[in-house]
Formats: structure tokens, C-alpha cells, sequence
């Protein structure tokens, strides 16, 4: 290798990839009617898309959701009660552009942060529930997002209640500096609290969730579960490409991959969810008080 | 001023003194301590037990090295998840045996690679975050050069948090953080500022209890200030009642970012 090769760019990234493969695939179609399928290339009518919960009818393809897309699908109707749902952030460190970003976040979203809290039930199964919202900054980790999960688990402990999160982040959020890194401790915390008392945490990572939030609540759950495909790991694919200068295989750090490795327990696809968290929360309801040790002391 | 890149190059500078500096100055008897029990043995983390004052420690520390060979040895003081589950076995068994822990932080991260990946670096650090929180022992943190992120944070959940006058600690590389916001790694002059990483910023934002002055390089006297500090701080937990330092701990995190809400 000649040394002027170590700062060279990858040829292959991903995102030349991602472009080659939109690009042959994309003839001229109303986007609003049509969608072109990133996983096979079919064309599919949206209306059907959505009504298959965004996810593709013919290869199976989850497309990104939004949370409140989210919450829909896997809250029973009407249970959900959001907490904390006006708590928004401040440039706090004086962040530039971080007031014009957090603004543009907003519009894409039409969410005050990046996720969202409370209660729900599923299948019947009280819980408190929190879903990251990718069209907020990608999910990103701030001081609320951080504040609004503690309080979220400390709700639960507090209650006795089951958490279940879906996850989606690139990670702690670069434009409130060293108090978004501080966030990762502060969550962790309050799931070990949660967990200490005795309650049921489950995690379901969708594509992606990556960097700070990896590093924190998503890989500290008692049962993690993760969405077909989704990318879960520390480093971004970009960030090791970098550092490694090589292309990685295929389906690194794949919710597959995670389930080979030994860091998700199950892969379980959109549509088949509701039910599968529902059967979990059953396995860990609370027993008919104290009625085991009432059949003892009756013998 | 000085200008906070200056404190990053500062951070980073070939002569400063590393972890085992630290350690050998600070403490007697240091016993090295090696393996995860689960993969590895990971050089990028040193642990092991010492006498601070004729007390007996556990003494963990992100180590970079000296010489070149040394570097590669230990990774660059960039750890795997195996150096994260070493330490913290470590400080489990200092919790068994009722022994303060004191972490040396200087890392630039935790390591990204293919390896790192598979054998999960999110899990290891995230498993750290949530066990140091709830260590039935005293926790002191230091950094003493580089706060790298994550790979930082893994071993800075403490009772106390200090740094070194001219250590930084950041959520991300000021070259990270500029190649992001200006498409340009060259920016991270401005990119150090923005993202407010020296000592006295984190003093101020709440974050660290103390900043440890360097005396223009006389490390001896850092040590010596060093010794002092952790002996007084580590007694006075060692005499509250375990709840009470644990809740302490939670609250010195929990308050971080809350402040107007």
C-alpha cells in the first residue's frame, strides 16, 4: 500500500451505494401514489404500504415510521397517555445553528423532541411505553430525550409498571456537547433502578440505533428484540470503514447479525409485534398476590 | 485565553504523563490484574490493586503507552468491549472485598472496528454505566488527558468526576464534530470551541466536582495534590452509609441537563 492510499476514500461507500441502487430503481412515478421498494424495487401503491404497517407486502422491507406511526401499531386503541410531551430543548451550550436545527426538526417531525413517552397498554397489558422518532435529528440524544426516558423509568418504578422502548438513534447529540454524553449515565441509572425493583424491561432496536443510545438503554434491557434488518451497533458502518479502511461484510451489524453474535435475543418483524410483546408482558404479570405462599401455609 | 484546541493538542501531547505515571506516583504495591474471564485480556485498560496511603485500592486505567511498540500493544489507549468487562470485574471485586475504585480516564474512544462490533462494544460500556451506578464502594473518576465519548464514560461514573487543568472530555473528536457540522475535518479549531470540552467548561456546566491544577507541567506535585485529594474524598464515603452514597451518585447525574425545566 502506498502511504498516500491510508487517506484515501473508500471507493465503495455506502452512500454511492445507496445511490446507485435509488437511482436504476426510481422510474417516474408520483411519489405520493407510488413507492419504489428499497428491498426489491417494486413499485407499490403507498395506500397499500401503509395499510401493511410500512412494511413491503412482497420482500418483507421495513420502511422507516415515524413514533406516532409506532405507538398506533403497537399500543391497544386509545391507551396511549403521553408524559412529558411539552418539555422541549435549549442551546444550552450555545450551539451554532442549534436553535435553526432544532426548529427544522420540529417541521420535519411535527414533534417537540426525540421521543416519546407514557403509558400504554398492548393486549390488554398495562406498560410504560417510549418510541424514539427517527424525523427528529435521527433520534438524537439531548438533554430532554435523556430527561424525558429517566423520568419515564422512574415513573415505572415508581408504579410498578413494565417498560417496553423502541429505539432509533445515531446517538447522543453532538450540539449540547458534554450534557448529552452525561445523558448515557443518567438513563442508565434509572433503568438499574428499575431493573433492581424487580421490573421487566424490553427493548426493540429499529434500524438505526447506533452510538450513544447503543452505549446506554438500548443494550440494557432484560429482553431485546430488534426490527428485519435494522442496523444496530456502537460505531456507525462510515466510522469503522474509516478507521479500518476497508468495506465491511455484508450485513454487519445487522439485527440478524446482533441475534448471531449474542446481543438480541429475537428479530421480530413489525407486523408480528403487538402480539409477541403482549405474550411477554403475560409471562412476567404479577402473580395473584401472595397466593402461593397462602396454598403453602394452607398445607 | 487559552484557546480550547490548544487544550485538546494539550491533551494529546506525546510527553504527557499516562495512566501507569499516575499510578506508579500515586499509589504503592500496585498489582496488575489481567482478563475479562469472557475473551480477552485487553492492554488498553490496566487493572489492579494498590495501597493509596496504606489502603488498599482498586486502581483501573485507560493507558495509551509510551514507546511505539507499547502504543500498538495497548491500541492506542483505544479499549475493546474486553477492556470494559475487565474493569469491570475488577471493580466487582473491589465491591466484594470493600475496596475504593479510582479510574484513570485518557482515551480518545472506545475502539471502532469490526472485532470491537461483534463482541459488542455498546453492550460493554452500557453494562458499565449501569453497574458503576450502583457499586456498593466509592467511585473516584479522573481524567487525566483524553475524555473520548462512550469509551470515556465507561469508566467515569463516579461518586466524583475531576479532571486535569489541561484534559478535555467531549461527546465527540473536535474533528469528528467539525467533519459532521462543515464537511471539513480541518475545522477543529472552531468545532473545540463549539463544543465547550476543557475543564473549566465542564466545572462550570456542573458536570466535574473538581479541576486539578497542573503547576506548568510539575506533574510531581500533581500526583502529591492527587494522593491528598483522593485519600480525603474516599474516607469521607467511605463513612456514609452505602444508600446514601448510592443515592448521591444517581443524583449527581440525575440533575445533569435539568437545570430551567
Amino acid at each position: 500500500m502506498l502511504p498516500k492510499d491510508l487517506f484515501k476514500k473508500p471507493m465503495n461507500t455506502l452512500e454511492s451505494a445507496y445511490e446507485k441502487l435509488t437511482k436504476t430503481a426510481a422510474p417516474d412515478v408520483p411519489s405520493e401514489m407510488c413507492t419504489s421498494c428499497p428491498g426489491c424495487r417494486a413499485m407499490l401503491f403507498t395506500s397499500d404500504l401503509s395499510e401493511n404497517d410500512n412494511v413491503c407486502p412482497k420482500c418483507g422491507h421495513h420502511f422507516r415510521i415515524n413514533a406516532r406511526q409506532r405507538i398506533s401499531i403497537i399500543a391497544d386503541e386509545d391507551s396511549f397517555q403521553e408524559q412529558n410531551g411539552d418539555l422541549r430543548s435549549k442551546n444550552v451550550i450555545g450551539f451554532p445553528n442549534y436553535d435553526k436545527k432544532l426548529k427544522h426538526a420540529y417541521l420535519d417531525s411535527a414533534e417537540k423532541e426525540a421521543v416519546i413517552c407514557g403509558t400504554a397498554t398492548i393486549g390488554g397489558w398495562p406498560c410504560c411505553l417510549f418510541v424514539m422518532e427517527p424525523y427528529f435529528m435521527m433520534g438524537s440524544m439531548g438533554t430532554i430525550v435523556g430527561e424525558k426516558i429517566t423520568r419515564l423509568f422512574e415513573y415505572a418504578t415508581e408504579h410498578h409498571l413494565p417498560v417496553i422502548g423502541f429505539t432509533v438513534s445515531g446517538g447522543a447529540r453532538m450540539q449540547e456537547g458534554i450534557l448529552s454524553l452525561m445523558q448515557m449515565a443518567k438513563t442508565s441509572g434509572a433503568v438499574k433502578r428499575h431493573s433492581d425493583a424487580g421490573l421487566l424491561y424490553i427493548a426493540v432496536l429499529t434500524d438505526p440505533t447506533t452510538g450513544g443510545v447503543t452505549a446506554s438503554f438500548a443494550m440494557e434491557a432484560d429482553i431485546t428484540l430488534a426490527e428485519p434488518k435494522a442496523l444496530i451497533g456502537f460505531a456507525g458502518p462510515r466510522v469503522i470503514e474509516q478507521t479500518i479502511r476497508q468495506k465491511l461484510p455484508a450485513g454487519f451489524q445487522r439485527a440478524e447479525f446482533q441475534v448471531e453474535k449474542g446481543f438480541v435475543d429475537e428479530v421480530v418483524p413489525r407486523r408480528e409485534q403487538k402480539e409477541y410483546l403482549a405474550r411477554l408482558l403475560s409471562f412476567h404479570a404479577p402473580l395473584p398476590h401472595n397466593t402461593d405462599t397462602e396454598e403453602a401455609q394452607a398445607e | 485565553m487559552i484557546e480550547p484546541y490548544e487544550r485538546v493538542m494539550a491533551a494529546r501531547a506525546k510527553d504527557r504523563p499516562t495512566s501507569m505515571r499516575f499510578i506508579e506516583n500515586i499509589f504503592t504495591d500496585f498489582t496488575e490484574m489481567h482478563g475479562d474471564r469472557r475473551f480477552a485480556d485487553d492492554k488498553a485498560i490496566v487493572a489492579g490493586i494498590a495501597r493509596l496511603n496504606g489502603m488498599p485500592v482498586t486502581v483501573i486505567g485507560l493507558e495509551k503507552g509510551v514507546e511505539l511498540k507499547e502504543k500498538v500493544a495497548r491500541n492506542f489507549g483505544s479499549a475493546h468491549p474486553e477492556g470494559y468487562r475487565k474493569a469491570l470485574r475488577q471493580m466487582k471485586l473491589a465491591e466484594k472485598f470493600h475496596r475504593p475504585v479510582i479510574c484513570f480516564v485518557d482515551t480518545s474512544g472506545a475502539y471502532c472496528g469490526i472485532a470491537a462490533e461483534e463482541r459488542g462494544q455498546g453492550q460493554a460500556i452500557a453494562e458499565n454505566l449501569m453497574e458503576m451506578m450502583t457499586l456498593k464502594t466509592p467511585v473516584v473518576s479522573i481524567l487525566i488527558g483524553e475524555g473520548g465519548s462512550g469509551g470515556a464514560l465507561g469508566l467515569a461514573v463516579a461518586d466524583q468526576v475531576w479532571m486535569l487543568e489541561n484534559s478535555v472530555y467531549s461527546v465527540i473528536s473536535p474533528e469528528g464534530c467539525a467533519s459532521i457540522l462543515w464537511k471539513d475535518s480541518g475545522k477543529m479549531k472552531e468545532a473545540a470551541a463549539c463544543l465547550k470540552l476543557t475543564a473549566e467548561d465542564l466545572f462550570s456546566l456542573g458536570v466535574i466536582e473538581q479541576v486539578i491544577p497542573e503547576h506548568n507541567g510539575d506533574f510531581e506535585q500533581v500526583y502529591a495534590d492527587l494522593q491528598e485529594k483522593l485519600y480525603k474524598v474516599i474516607r469521607t464515603n467511605l463513612q456514609l452509609p452505602t444508600e446514601t452514597m448510592l443515592e448521591n451518585r444517581y443524583a449527581r447525574f440525575r440533575k445533569i441537563g435539568t437545570a430551567g425545566l
